[in-house]
């Protein structure tokens, strides 16, 4: 295949910020100047020898940092350099909300206008933000600050960008922000660090606001790197067989039992294994696994590479999302940390495995956070799900046998092989053992992670979150996030386990609680969680590219003030769950039926 | 290779021509469809066995000549024991699957599917489409009747593109099945010409910025005209034929002959109406192309015409 690049070509600046990434071009065929001598005889290029197409996004990123948005010139660049076809590239750069396409203001704010910052006067705040600031002001879906209030993702553009999180935000101070030559001088300290509350029996929660998540010594000091020390002396089998003795399932929001995930990527004869952690915490409510990688890092670092080792994998990746600057420089610095201290690298901890971890940056994409479109982003394609089967354990990362856990899973296994797998499964019940991070927010008076062990009542988790404040009354809560399920006041002694769960037809998924007082006007939550999936389906089948939008009109008509056309609903709602390609369109109409089933205003309304 | 490598030995006499190797024996799998057992080579698909059966699965984005991409959602099945429907197009056989290609969530899925299409493109000129509607009970119109009015039900209705002499683009059309990427990329054409660009209900095909065909990579080869399943992709002549209300395929000679341009020998579908060729196809089994040509043969025509 020839590249046929044509039109503009990238400006100084473009180039820099693409070689900064890839280094210099070797050849002309790559876009360096043409010397005949060296490049006459030679052609290097093409999409089979191209084996750098992962560099894809991160140039892209590189681009949007330095210039602020992604010119023809540059997509021309960065297509020449890494031999993609520029319609391809032009393709997975449309694909992202964080990456721009047309110019706009260097200095930008994302600001949160989802379900649980709506319940503070999000849409207000956007509205007085538009009418102020125009072009520097973008919506944009939960931004994982859900006990803030309010949040905005500011960005800056230039040659030292700035990308952080402003959380509680208020249009004055976005105003200013925005409006001073470098931003971070105007951010406030965050006020008093995230809420995380565990009481007395904090496990995984329990180095979080009192191990310094910057010093590896401080890790240490707090029980790190014991369990890759005990990991490294017990061999993968024995890891593998602590994981599953431990019944810990996933904490993403599938619950698949982990050990089986790493025991099937171990026994796969092709090679190489990766590893791969799913850190695209998106799901509208979820912020546990923000938490996690800001506030103790190399506990993920360490988790990662013992996954590595069981399985047999010497490369990780960590896929943050784009959102989550913090989290992205917390876990950046602790990888420097733990590849200094010989805990990375071709020797890990001294022992004979290899690994090594590389972050990647999403790009603002919920779907990305499907393992499989997560696959596809990093390969530096459309982050378009792929069909299952074949599995991630057999046909994952680059077509190879790949472990893929979410933050807060992984996490979990340091204490497991601390304590021993059938120790570590006496917390929890039976069939949902350990604790898990609930992300309480909504109506309640102290928002915040809270770490509850499986099995303790909804009301519980509410109690520790002080409860709705102001003595007003439960309408109802959302379990799960904007894929999972909303229950009523009814439901308050459901026990938060898988089976519980299960058995109330509800799901804990990544481990949302947000709590609708009274007040709650249920119908734009419900609403926006339509315009949700409609805005973050990738558009690959039509019973979610098209169903989602449908389903947004037939909510949001006429203000939502009539009854919504039931039969209608129900039908797209079940053609959705059994014929979408992924988990985004098959748990589309989940909360929203929920809504209508167990909410005691709703209930009439669609039954 | 060095040059005192290159040399010309002729192979030693043989006594006789060795045999043929034998055949791999597939493995067989045996499973259920419709109550009916049978057994399929491993690595067959559920639509492979349907039709092994004569069992009508609807497709619309499958083609036998591109990598399935499932991404129409009509040919759902119900695999018994699965959580979702699976897409009979690319899901393997399996041992002792038991499948159902009709039963009340099939229907219910493929209807649904069908009425977000017609409610968001228009298919007038897809073949096969309106009989699947009636036969699934499809009512687009459902959608409309709900909302109150046509605009507030969205579509991707758009002026149709034409900016080059050979084909027009009317992406009002398109239901987005990925096949005229495949045929530009890596399952015919390898030109990438073409790909899916934006995002959900934006997602639509492209070339880079939507630039112009003249100016992106297209060589005209017209491969993704031939695999379009609703005239969204169509040749000049035929488009202003339709346009004109004087497309008539009823009345076309169909004649299979052999490209007169290059040695390779392509089949040409040459399809006549009125004494004149109006479009030039091949056929999707023919050994040689596989339903692709070149810009020559599939265009070059108009001498004929004169």
């Amino acid at each position: 295949m020839d590249l046929h690049i044509t039109g503009a070509e990238a400006t100084d600046a473009e180039r820099e910020a693409v070689d900064r990434l890839l280094g210099a071009p070797a050849t002309g065929w790559q876009g360096a100047a043409r010397d005949i001598g060296r490049d006459g005889r030679t052609a290097v290029g093409g999409r089979l020898v191209s084996g750098d197409r992962d560099q894809l996004l991160p140039a892209f990123h590189a681009v949007q940092d330095a210039i602020g948005w992604i010119s023809h010139g540059a997509l021309n660049y960065i297509c020449t350099r890494l031999s993609v076809p520029p319609a391809e590239a032009w393709g997975v750069v449309t694909f992202y909300h964080l990456l721009a396409t047309e110019p706009r203001p260097a200095a930008v704010a994302h600001v949160c206008d989802d379900i649980a910052c709506r319940l503070n006067g999000a849409d207000q705040l956007c509205r007085d933000l538009e009418s102020r600031l125009a072009h520097a002001v973008h919506r944009s879906p939960c931004l994982g600050q859900c006990d803030k209030g309010s949040a905005a993702l500011i960005t800056r553009a230039g040659s030292d960008p700035e990308r952080f999180v402003l959380a509680p935000a208020t249009v004055d101070q976005i105003s200013t922000v925005l409006a001073s030559p470098k931003l971070a001088d105007n951010r406030r300290a965050s006020e008093g660090g995230p809420s995380v509350g565990a009481g007395a029996g904090a496990r995984i929660a329990r180095r979080i606001m009192v191990a310094d998540p910057t010093s590896l010594a401080s890790y240490r000091q707090h029980g790190g790197y014991v369990a890759l020390t005990k990991a490294i002396g017990l061999g993968p089998a024995a890891v593998i067989a602590e994981v599953s003795a431990a019944k810990l399932l996933g904490r993403g929001g599938a619950a698949f039992p982990t050990g089986r995930k790493w025991d099937a990527v171990a026994r796969e004869s092709a090679r190489p294994h990766y590893v791969v952690c799913n850190a695209d915490e998106s799901e509208p409510g979820t912020f546990k696994d923000r938490v996690l990688m800001e506030q103790d890092p190399f506990a993920v670092i360490e988790a990662m590479t013992i996954c590595g080792m069981a399985t047999g994998s010497e490369r990780g990746f960590i896929y943050i999302r784009g959102e989550y600057p913090e989290s992205e420089a917390a876990i950046g610095e602790a990888m420097k940390q733990a590849r200094a201290a010989g805990l990375l690298g071709s020797r890990v901890a001294g022992s004979n495995h290899a690994f090594d971890i590389e972050i990647r940056r999403g790009g603002g994409a919920y779907i990305c956070g499907e393992e499989t479109a997560l696959f596809n982003s990093i390969e530096g394609k459309r982050g378009e799900p792929r069909s299952k089967p074949p599995f991630p354990a057999q046909h994952g990362l680059f077509g190879k046998p790949t472990a893929v856990n979410n933050v807060e899973t992984l996490v979990n296994v340091l204490d497991i092989l601390i304590e021993g797998g059938a120790q570590w499964a006496r917390t929890g019940t039976a069939g949902s053992t350990g604790t898990r991070l609930f992300c309480l927010s909504g109506h309640v008076a102290k928002p915040g992670v809270y770490e509850i062990e499986c099995g303790q009542t909804l009301r519980h988790a509410i109690d520790l979150a002080a409860g709705i404040p102001g003595g007003r009354a439960l309408q109802a809560v959302l379990l799960g996030g904007a894929a999972g399920t909303f229950v009523g006041p009814d439901a308050l002694e459901m026990p938060l386990s898988f089976e519980g769960a299960r058995a109330a037809n509800a799901t804990l998924g990544s481990g949302v609680v947000m709590v609708f007082d009274e007040t709650a006007d249920l119908m734009d939550t419900l609403a926006r969680i339509a315009q949700f999936f409609r805005d973050e389906s990738c558009g690959q089948c039509v019973p979610c590219r098209v169903g989602t939008v449908r389903q947004a009109e037939l909510l949001s008509r006429r203000g939502g003030s009539l009854d919504p056309p039931t039969v209608l609903l129900a039908e797209l709602g079940q053609a959705m769950r059994d014929a979408s390609i992924c988990g985004l369109g098959q748990t589309a109409a989940s909360a929203i039926e929920s809504a209508f089933a167990n909410v005691p205003a709703l209930k009439g309304r669609a039954s | 290779m060095r040059p005192d490598e290159i040399s010309f030995r002729l192979p030693p006499p043989a006594a006789a021509i060795p045999a043929r190797p034998p055949e791999p024996v597939p493995t067989m799998v045996p499973l259920t469809i419709d109550g009916r057992a049978v057994e399929m080579p491993a690595g067959s698909t559920l639509l492979d066995a349907c039709k092994t059966l004569d069992i009508t699965v609807p497709t619309l984005c499958y083609l036998e000549t591109l990598t399935p991409v499932n991404a129409c959602r009509v040919c759902v099945v119900e695999v018994e024991g699965a959580r979702v429907l699976a897409p009979a197009c690319s899901r393997q056989v399996e041992s002792g699957m038991v499948v159902k290609t009709r039963s009340p969530r099939v229907d219910l899925s493929r209807k649904v599917v069908l009425e977000l299409l017609g409610s968001s493109v228009d298919l007038s000129t897809a073949p096969g489409l309106a009989e699947m509607m009636v036969e699934y009970g499809a009512r687009p119109e459902r959608f409309q009747e709900s909302l109150g009015s046509a605009s507030s039900v969205s579509s991707v209705a758009q002026p149709v593109k034409i900016d080059n002499d050979l084909y027009v683009r009317d992406y009002g059309k398109c239901v987005l099945c990925y096949k005229c990427v495949e045929a530009c990329g890596t399952d015919a054409q390898h030109t990438f010409a073409i790909a899916v660009a934006g995002r959900g209900f934006h997602a639509h095909i492209s070339t880079e910025l939507d630039v112009p065909l003249p100016d992106s990579a297209c060589v005209y080869c017209g491969n993704c005209i031939a695999v379009c399943p609703t005239g969204a992709l169509m040749a000049t002549p035929e488009f202003e034929l339709r346009q004109a209300g004087a497309w008539r395929p009823e009345t076309q000679a169909v004649t299979d002959t052999i490209c007169p341009y290059c040695g390779v020998g392509c089949t040409l579908t040459v399809h006549v109406q009125d004494q004149q060729i109006v479009k030039v196809t091949s056929p999707f089994d023919n050994d040689v192309t596989r339903g692709n040509l070149c810009v020559k043969g599939r265009f070059g025509f108009e001498y004929v015409n004169k």
